[in-house]
């Protein structure tokens, strides 16, 4: 059973409890237990189930490469899946659930696809749901739905919040192990300034673990006057629970801070990622432990050798009494001699190599250890936990099998450098055949903006051996690090340390070494998405080759632990089948983040209230208050309709049209865009720019124009008004003005950058207000102020003047074909001026109207709209605006390309008007058939619906389409698809201008 | 994620502050071109794997436009420069001579 | 505009408390001025609009009746007192009706926001925002910086007393208001400067 002893566990403080629920079971553990710890001290070794068989499973490592034990944590809103229970801090009231279990953790119905496990081989998704194409969305994608998967999804609004940080350094540290630690003070001493981050909430890593001895002291006492000498340095930043997520181009790196998981009652943001740009990174990553491949390597009890120390020193905690130790190196035995020196009992080390003799394997012996030299696993005996095992020669099929009692079993299979981050951004690997791990190439690092490499690897994760070994090559890294960010290095010395000298270990990939089928079958190699020795053989035997291919058909490697244990296995497994080398079959790509980050910290403020930006005009409480349903234009929120009472927003539509009509409405126009164009060329330019000739309009006068892109399509539209001899105002589009503004500046400073022109973008300066209809005139002048009549403000002009003490700049144009006013008054004064309108225009039957009567109203006029015309595709002359083209211009952005053949053409789609024989709403966006059908076998087209609405005025649906030669058809039918694709609606070709065709209203 | 010097306002920035515009030096043609001229100004781009001449702007930021020489294949960026010229100024070339010997300017 | 009429600028009393308290500034005059930065009669005017000098390249200066802040090589952002927006406008284009340049008055199109706080606080505050440097020895009073807010442009600086102010667009007020609200909460200081 798995236990917590009396004595051990640096990190723990036995005189403060912490309280927890596991599966609804309440447990104790102590401060500075981690939920493993916890759970192991109170003999839970069953934490959950696989992924595809339903296997019982428990806690493997000690860190963030642990593969099994991963929880369902918390509740409600604070509910989250998938949470490993190595890299969770206890705290009192902690609640964890285990995973992918039916009915029960102890008792799982799923269990049986152990029994048909065959049925399931590699590949099986691809293999089992190919046919009949019916069943999958019938049979298979429920049944595999229900029974796949680890965690649930969360059903309420995350509760917690999350942000961003960006820091600037020159050099960061990954890594609070004595590489990272001494990497740190080498890069500081130089006056860098450096950052250093680490993972879990402590530092030291295996130094303290296994005792090592730095400047004649335990590595605790050197770690600890470590961190006192950079904590006492003003230029050294040191953060816990941070890991270094990712690495990117430019020196770019993310950092994952766990800022209140650990204390969840804390103010503050549960996650915090770091936005780091450092000038050197240093990734002192350390390595992780290799498990070895037997039968039955998944049965909860067999753990990493290492993390089974980690669990023993740092929380006092171990998996068993009787503990059999399976090596293939000297390391492994530390794990047996400190369990051992505990007081537990281990009766066996079973060492795959043909000879132990180094001084590690020599202590075990004389400490009285049985150790068994060129032998193997043969399988492992249990089902919800370790009984005992199997152990038989590794040579061949395994042969002399005996059969010892235990309750654990200890793993190693050899270390793999923590290459990931080195990885990320492109830096190159090489592969060591004496340690079997691919360590990182300095001459191939990943490159920053100047061409030179930006990450110095520390440490183990080099490829450093001993801790003498490891210290200097920290020591050397931080040095560098602090030289390339521009730092003279310091001139100090590394520290001293002792080595033990270590014989070299023998790659081991799978035990016996010619083990049967039903051994390899139960030997994993990915725990966490079941993947076996197998499964990638027989990947092999189908002819995957490649890695990256094996990984995907296999889906070795694809968890959420991303194959930190079994990449290496997994391929040496690969390359033994296709009888390659190890670097030729080559790695994965390492890709960020190197353990799940959590979603909430990804978005960091971009959620909520804030999770994009809204624009709102200076009228838009009002809007609000008023009720009205909004919808986006852009970022912009504008009024679509404002309902009253129980009206629907179709018959508030008509109310408000009709009213706008026969009384007065008002618009909020303030999302327009306004841009001032000024200066001694800018009559040069405005002529570029629009398609029409804006030279020529006379100060005081308003123009609609057109603007075209390079490629002759039309991008944009809109009233300009010419303010004095070099200065024009741009109406924009709601939501292009941004777009407009950024187009003029291009062409201003990249291809006419002689030409004296300033644009400004006077958008939200201005708030606009369109006074539309009969009463117009009347709800002005009853405010009282600057002359607004006919004579004086005629048609198609502008003046500046004050109504009601409002500063205005009034412009007589008209997008619905009533009466109307457009004006512009200062942002802050906006609000007021509405209200002022509102209160003058009462007794005149005023009404604000949204953004659909406007669109309707527009319609009946004819009057296009980009977006709805327009999609990218359309010359102005589709669309009968020949007359907004100016043939007097030399050049306008746009005119050669409209110059093409097949735009010179006079066989387009162009618009006309459109209505329905019946009265009826033609459906937005419908096709016009023509006879026939093309050489797909669809049927031929000949336009389409650009707008469509119920017109109130009219009373009947009114539509305008592009069609087919249209101008030269009126009177002619055509008929138009509904959403069926069987019941056909004839429409009349007609003029697009459905009402007041002589623009009689609008100009009085 | 890329950082850049904007040589318009002397900041050094990330990406997210800058807009990329494509390739760098286009010569417009107007009315007046045949229409293989037209065709190469508004759709031939050489897209190099290797040495790259691209307009960039600084959106969040100064507003400014400006070019960069930056290798498509590294994202090494050998130099930033301005936006008012018609090709690279010769210190840029040397810049880029100087990491890459072998690069030729394209004709 | 006549007296009684009510102007309100974009979130008038919006204010918040944390380890960082932020207050919107409310009507803030500012005028956008283009032309030749180097052209003395600019300086001319300028100075007689504000009583400031001509700021250097990402600087902002102060003077006894408005700040000046560099905002692009040939772009400065005047701030001044909102009453007297539009006369200094006019007071600038005619004093530089002989030159290329052009003055606008933004200052409705903007919004300003004190962020003001203990030590490094306000700091901290805007580093959650924006891609910049914001350690005390890369960033101090007299400079400016105009960057990206979350996901909208912005611009600040940093005032003698510590203080910030943030300037961004008047239709985005509120979306800015609630993120330097929220990244000044309580709790929430990465206290990393």
């Amino acid at each position: 059973m798995s236990t917590r002893l009396q004595s051990q566990g640096r990190l723990i403080d036995r005189s403060e409890s912490r309280t927890f629920t596991f599966n609804g079971k309440t447990f104790t553990g102590f401060k500075g237990d981690t939920l493993a710890s916890a759970l192991l001290a109170n003999d839970q070794m069953l934490l959950g189930r696989s992924f595809k068989y339903h296997r019982p499973r428990g806690i493997v490592a000690a860190g963030p490469e642990e593969p099994n034990a991963l929880m369902n944590m918390g509740e409600g809103a604070k509910f989250e899946p998938n949470q490993r229970v190595t890299t969770t801090e206890l705290f009192d009231g902690l609640t964890a659930k285990s995973q992918n279990h039916w009915p029960s953790l102890e008792m799982d119905v799923g269990v049986v696809n152990n029994y048909v496990a065959r049925f399931l081989p590699a590949g099986f998704y691809y293999k089992t749901f190919m046919f009949p194409r019916f069943a999958w969305k019938h049979v298979f994608e429920p049944i595999v739905r229900h029974s796949a998967g680890l965690g649930q999804a969360p059903k309420e609004i995350d509760a917690d919040t999350y942000e961003h940080f960006y820091a600037y350094v020159d050099v960061l540290v990954v890594g609070g192990g004595i590489a990272g630690l001494q990497s740190a003070k080498a890069a500081a001493e130089s006056g860098a300034k450096v950052m250093l981050i680490e993972q879990t909430a402590d530092f030291g890593g295996r130094a303290v673990v296994d005792d090592a001895e730095i400047d004649g002291k335990h590595a605790d006492t050197w770690v600890t006057e470590t961190l006192d000498a950079l904590r006492a340095m003003e230029n050294v930043t040191i953060r816990t629970r941070m890991m270094g997520a990712g690495v990117y181009d430019h020196g770019y790196a993310l950092g994952y801070e766990r800022v209140t998981d650990h204390a969840p009652t804390m103010d503050g943001p549960r996650h915090r990622l770091w936005r780091i740009r450092a000038k050197q990174i240093v990734t002192a990553t350390g390595a992780l432990e290799r498990p070895l491949s037997f039968a039955g390597n998944d049965i909860p009890g067999v753990m990493l050798a290492a993390s089974m120390r980690d669990y023993l020193v740092n929380w006092g905690v171990v998996p068993g009494q009787k503990t059999v130790l399976v090596t293939n190196n000297d390391d492994g035995y530390r794990t047996a001699i400190a369990l051992k020196e505990a007081g537990l009992d281990v009766p066996v080390v079973v060492d795959a190599r043909p000879d132990a003799n180094g001084a590690l394997p020599t202590k075990a012996r004389d400490m009285g250890i049985r150790i068994e030299t060129g032998k193997a696993i043969a399988k492992v005996k249990g089902g919800k936990r370790v009984t005992g095992v199997e152990i038989c020669l590794m040579e061949g099929e395994g042969g002399a099998r005996e059969e010892i009692k235990c309750d654990a079993v200890a793993m190693s299979g050899g270390w793999s450098p923590v290459v990931h981050l080195w990885s990320h951004c492109g830096g190159k690997l090489n592969w060591n055949a004496d340690q079997a791990w691919f360590a990182p190439d300095p001459a191939r690092p990943p490159l920053g903006d100047n061409g030179e490499g930006f990450v110095i690897c520390s440490g183990i994760a080099s490829g450093a051996l001993d801790t003498p070994d490891v210290l200097t090559n920290a020591h050397d890294a931080g040095k560098a690090a602090a030289k390339a960010a521009g730092f003279t290095a310091t001139r100090k010395t590394a520290p001293k340390a002792v080595a033990t000298a270590e014989e070299t270990m023998a790659p081991v990939w799978i035990m016996p070494k010619k083990a049967t089928h039903a051994q390899r079958a139960k030997s994993w190699l990915d725990f966490q998405n079941d993947v076996k020795v197998s499964d990638v053989q027989l990947a092999a035997r189908e002819g995957y080759e490649s890695v990256e291919h094996t990984k995907r058909y296999t889906t070795l490697g694809m968890a959420t632990d991303q194959g930190k244990l079994s990449n290496i296995n997994g391929l040496a497994i690969l390359a033994d089948a296709l009888g390659k080398e190890i670097p030729q079959v080559g790695t994965t790509t390492f890709r960020p983040p190197y353990h799940p980050i959590s979603m909430g910290a990804i978005g960091g403020e971009a959620r909520g209230e804030t999770f994009q930006p809204l624009r709102r005009t200076p009228m838009h409480a009002w809007h609000e208050e008023q009720g009205a349903y909004m919808e986006p234009v852009g970022h912009w929120r504008r009024p679509y309709t404002y309902p009253r009472g129980a009206e629907t927003h179709q018959d508030a539509v008509k109310r408000e049209i009709l009213n706008t009509r026969s009384n007065v409405g008002l618009l909020d126009a303030s999302t327009l865009g306004k841009l001032i164009v000024k200066g001694p060329d800018a009559a040069k330019f405005m002529d570029m720019m629009y398609t029409n000739m804006m030279s020529t309009l006379k100060i005081g006068k308003c123009r609609y124009g057109l603007m075209c892109s390079e490629n002759g399509f039309l991008s944009d539209d809109g009233v300009v008004a010419r303010i004095d001899e070099d200065t024009w105002l741009c109406h924009t589009t709601s939501g292009g003005a941004d777009r407009i503004h950024g187009w003029m500046e291009e062409w201003l400073q990249t291809e006419w950058w002689d030409w004296k022109v300033h644009v400004a973008n006077v958008t939200e300066q201005l708030a606009q207000v369109a006074v539309v209809g009969l009463n117009a005139r009347k709800v002005l002048e009853k405010i009282g102020g600057m002359d607004v009549s006919k004579e004086t403000l005629p048609f198609m002009e502008w003046k500046d003047g004050t109504i009601g003490g409002f500063d205005c700049r009034v412009y007589r144009i008209s997008f619905s074909g009533e009466l109307s006013y457009e004006i512009a008054v200062p942002a802050s004064q906006g609000r007021a001026f509405w209200d002022a309108l509102l209160d003058a225009g009462a007794e005149f039957g005023i009404m604000p109207y949204g953004t659909e009567g406007l669109h309707v109203m527009r319609a009946e006029k004819g009057f296009i709209m980009i977006g709805d015309e327009t999609d990218g595709t359309i010359i102005p002359q589709d669309l009968g605006l020949n007359w907004a083209i100016s043939k007097k211009k030399e050049d306008f952005l746009g005119k050669r390309a409209q110059k093409r053949s097949f735009m010179d053409n006079p066989d387009r789609w162009q618009l006309v008007g459109l209505e329905t024989l019946d009265g009826s709403v033609l459906p937005d966006g419908a096709y016009a058939i023509a006879d026939g059908t093309n050489a797909n076998g669809q049927r031929n087209m000949e336009g389409r619906v650009t707008s469509t609405y119920y017109s109130p005025t009219l009373d009947k649906g009114i539509a305008m389409g592009l069609i087919h030669n249209g101008p030269a058809r009126m009177g002619e039918t055509v008929k138009f698809g509904l959403v069926d694709g069987e019941t056909m609606v004839e429409a009349r070709i007609v003029d697009a201008v459905f009402y007041d065709k002589e623009g009689e209203k609008q100009n009085v | 994620m890329l950082i850049l010097d904007c040589p318009c306002c002397g900041v050094r920035g990330e990406e997210t502050e800058f807009h990329g515009g494509g390739e760098a030096h286009l010569k417009r043609f107007g009315p007046d071109s045949s229409d293989a001229e037209f065709e190469g100004y508004l759709f031939t781009r050489q897209n190099p794997k290797g040495v790259n001449f691209e307009r960039w702007r600084h959106a969040n930021g100064c507003g400014k436009w400006f070019h960069a020489a930056r290798c498509t294949m590294t994202l090494e960026v050998f130099a930033t420069y301005s936006a008012q010229t018609y090709e690279p100024p010769a210190d840029v070339i040397a810049a880029i001579k100087a990491k890459r010997p072998e690069w030729e300017m394209p004709a | 505009m006549s007296e009684a009429i009510k102007a309100t600028s974009a979130l008038e009393g919006f204010a918040s408390t944390g380890f960082a308290s932020v207050r919107e500034c409310g009507l803030t005059g500012m005028i956008t001025l283009r032309g030749d930065l180097a052209d003395k009669a600019l300086a001319k005017a300028v100075k007689a609009a504000t009583g400031a000098a001509m700021p250097e390249q990402r600087k902002i200066t102060m003077g006894k009746s408005g700040k000046v802040a560099w905002m692009s090589s040939d772009e400065l952002l005047l701030v001044v007192d909102h009453a007297q927006a539009p006369a200094i406008v006019e007071a600038l284009t005619s004093a530089l009706k002989d030159q290329f340049a052009l003055a606008v008055n933004v200052s409705d199109a903007r919004v300003m926001f004190e962020v003001a706080g203990e030590g490094n606080g306000p700091r901290e505050v805007l580093a959650k925002l924006a891609p910049v440097d914001l350690a005390p020895d890369a960033f101090t009073t007299g400079d400016v910086r105009r960057t990206r807010l979350a996901q909208v442009a912005g611009a600040f600086w940093v005032e003698a007393d510590g203080s910030f102010r943030v300037v961004a667009f008047r239709s985005v007020a509120q979306y800015v208001g609630d993120l330097l609200a929220q990244a000044g909460a309580t709790g929430s200081a990465p206290e990393y400067f």
